[in-house]
């Protein structure tokens, strides 16, 4: 589903990824573990298209087509989808009526008719039941004034929203607590299908218990220097990232 | 200056000529109204309140009073915002019967010519008329009072509920020669009564023309009043406008003021809060591309105490247009337990388009609250991206930003069909700016 080829990305004059090799198929869920500044949000977000980085080299192909070549938006509608880190608050755009545009531009790209209002209340009700979001959280604007914990919830009831196809998950366990953890968990679980592929940014490995990933990649310096199973996160757990400076394996390697 | 007073020569003999008759104390208010604009002259950007608009455009046209207009009915029913069931019209400054459609209205409402009115309702008009439009510092509110002719007069006895909106169409119609009208407004609100009245101003020709407004609000004790001023003058035209408000004890005024024309455009809002519990809520929307100016002057004084105030005016700003803001608060000293809140944002769509803008706060008591905030900048690229990044092109994730900001202001508008219409007008014209700068 998704094949990159020496990724090289640059923000600004600073190099960020420095040949990032990483090929995910579909029904797979793929970890990125690593340090602050390691380079593994910066992954998360080139393949969705922001426009803050420049890719220097390398290849990111989409279900066979150059991904690099594509808007944000045009990547969106063919199924990719971030949840951010730092979600952004849109004033006066009402939640619910965003999540439509959202739905109604995919559900147009995929040539399917878009949802009347009784149709798509319907639909983001029963979303809404399974992710257990608060329906008055839809009538506000788009995330202002949302703690962080709802903030990320309505990333992920989003996701569940548009069915990505591949689905990327930008530190959406940091700063959330035990319950809210488990329903983001239950959220991605619910998508996980032979047909997508999810992959999971994130600096602790506590979110991997409730998603368990089927491969882990350790990131440092813009370069992915370990990969493995679900067990390399709770050694990683168990002997932090400090051995990555100091060059040594970590145990067990 | 010589160049001043050569500039002037036209407008004094405008002036002199200025209409006559009616009571004796109207004339003599006429007079007093042309002897201090023959003093004044025209303000120059040394004054403070004019220091980025320049109104030498104006000054320097020989405008001649426009002779009485004709529209049709079709004519009427073309313009945007005429859809209501009462409407007083007025024509290049005169009140038109034919076009006006205020039967039905409750009893002891008054509702029709001011010129008339300045003659009729001797027991009412003479106590009201001039009284809040002070024209010792204003040259154009001077201007007006000297060519008091006729205009639009609304009279709600007290404890008497509009049930319907009100509209005062003021437009402008004839030739292409540079014309001006005196677009003067009266409004007296009995104590708890309830209305709507709408303000609209729009031509039926194109060119260089000029309006100068001036309208005047008395908001009794208990009142609800929701004013709205719809400015959607032609592209090459002149709109110079004041409103003075004076809200009683627990009175409830609402100014919503929207600029969407004119080629220079100066709006004065004035509000005093004169008796305890009063409350008075300015909004404000503008528009502006080319090489268009809008300057919006607001002016809120908290004369007493336990009065709340609530203000924002934002602006949409393309092209080389440029905007001013000038936000004035007034706490007096007895003018205790204010809470006063003001917010000005302006939305620039281009690199050239600038806005100047400045919150002025007088206080003169202790125990107040007053806030005051200023956003100005660009379409925030995070949101942009956000939107992308769910599926939405750059246009669609573009247009809904633009339309969530003007939609805080369009929003309160509390008549449908009114709210309705500037939606299509905003967006429409917003369009247009849009594809032109994407055509670029």
């Amino acid at each position: 589903m998704l094949d990159i080829k020496n990724l090289q990305v640059r923000a600004e004059d600073k190099q960020i990824l420095n040949g990032i090799d990483l090929h995910v198929n579909a029904g797979e869920v793929h970890a990125i573990m690593g340090p602050n500044g390691s380079g593994k949000s910066t992954l998360a977000r080139v393949i969705a298209g922001h426009p803050e980085y420049q890719v220097v080299d390398g290849q990111v192909q989409f279900e066979g087509r150059d991904l690099l070549e594509m808007d944000p938006d045009e990547r969106a509608r063919q199924g990719v989808f971030m949840a951010f880190q730092y979600p952004v608050e849109i004033a006066g755009v009402q939640n619910q009526y965003f999540l439509k545009a959202a739905l109604n531009a995919k559900r147009k790209h995929l040539g399917q008719p878009e949802l009347d209002a009784m149709e798509f209340l319907q639909l983001i009700k029963e979303k809404a039941r399974l992710l257990d979001i608060d329906q008055a959280m839809l009538s506000r604007a788009v995330n202002e004034g949302f703690s962080g914990g709802e903030k990320k919830r309505n990333e992920i009831f989003q996701m569940a929203l548009l069915e990505p196809k591949l689905a990327l998950l930008d530190e959406t366990d940091s700063g959330l607590d035990i319950d809210a953890l488990k329903v983001v968990a239950n959220g991605v679980n619910s998508l996980r299908s032979p047909a997508r592929a999810t992959i999971v940014v994130t600096h602790y490995q506590r979110l991997l218990d409730y998603i368990i990933p089927d491969f882990v990649h350790v990131l440092s310096a813009g370069r992915i220097v370990k990969s493995g199973g679900k067990e390399l996160a709770f050694e990683l757990e168990k002997k932090g990232y400090g051995w990555l400076e100091t060059g040594a394996e970590p145990v067990g390697a | 200056m010589a160049q001043v007073a050569e500039k002037l020569q036209p407008w004094r003999t405008v002036l002199e000529t200025r209409p006559q008759g009616g009571p004796r104390w109207l004339q003599d208010l006429r007079d007093r109204g042309a002897s201090r604009f023959a003093a004044l002259g025209f303000p120059t950007v040394r004054d403070e309140d004019w220091r980025f608009t320049s109104v030498a455009p104006i000054a320097s046209t020989e405008f001649r009073t426009a002779p009485p207009g004709i529209v049709t009915v079709q004519e009427l029913a073309a313009v945007p915002y005429a859809t209501l069931d009462f409407r007083l019209v007025v024509i290049n400054g005169r009140f038109s019967a034919e076009l006006s459609q205020l039967i039905g209205l409750p009893t002891g409402v008054r509702a029709g010519s001011l010129g008339a009115a300045l003659t009729e309702h001797a027991d009412v008009v003479p106590r009201y008329f001039g009284q809040l439009a002070d024209f010792n510092a204003r040259s154009f509110v001077a201007m007006s009072t000297a060519m008091t002719t006729d205009g639009a007069y609304v009279y709600i006895p007290d404890g008497v509920v509009l049930e319907q909106p009100l509209e005062i169409l003021y437009l402008t119609a004839g030739g292409n020669a540079a014309e001006m009208s005196q677009a003067r407004t009266l409004i007296v609100a009995g104590d708890r009564s309830q209305s709507r009245i709408i303000e609209t101003y729009a031509a039926l020709r194109g060119g260089v023309y000029f309006t100068n407004g001036v309208t005047e609000v008395f908001a009794g004790e208990g009142s609800i009043l929701d004013h709205y001023k719809v400015q959607q003058e032609g592209l090459e035209s002149y709109h110079v406008a004041s409103i003075f408000v004076n809200a009683q004890r627990s009175a409830t005024f609402s100014s919503h003021s929207f600029s969407l024309g004119g080629k220079l455009v100066r709006n004065d809002v004035n509000a005093t809060l004169d008796g305890e519990g009063a409350e008075v809520t300015l909004n404000g929307l503008y528009l502006a591309d080319g090489d268009r100016l809008v300057d919006n002057h607001t002016e809120i004084d908290h004369a007493r105490a336990h009065c709340p105030s609530h203000e924002v005016y934002k602006g949409i700003l393309g092209g080389k247009a440029r905007a001013v803001f000038n936000g004035k608060i007034i706490v007096r000293q007895d003018a205790q337990k204010t809470n006063a809140k003001q917010t000005n944002r302006a939305l620039l769509l281009s690199d050239d388009a600038s806005i100047n803008t400045k919150p002025q706060l007088e206080i003169f008591a202790d125990d107040v609250k007053c806030t005051h905030g200023a956003a100005i900048g660009q379409l925030d690229e995070d949101a942009i991206f956000y939107l992308r990044a769910r599926g939405l092109t750059y246009f669609e994730a573009r247009d809904m930003l633009i339309h969530a900001f003007a939609g805080e202001i369009l929003d309160r508008v509390q008549v449908e069909p009114l709210k309705r219409a500037l939606e299509a007008e905003l967006y429409a014209q917003l369009a247009k700016d849009l594809a032109e700068m994407d055509a670029v």
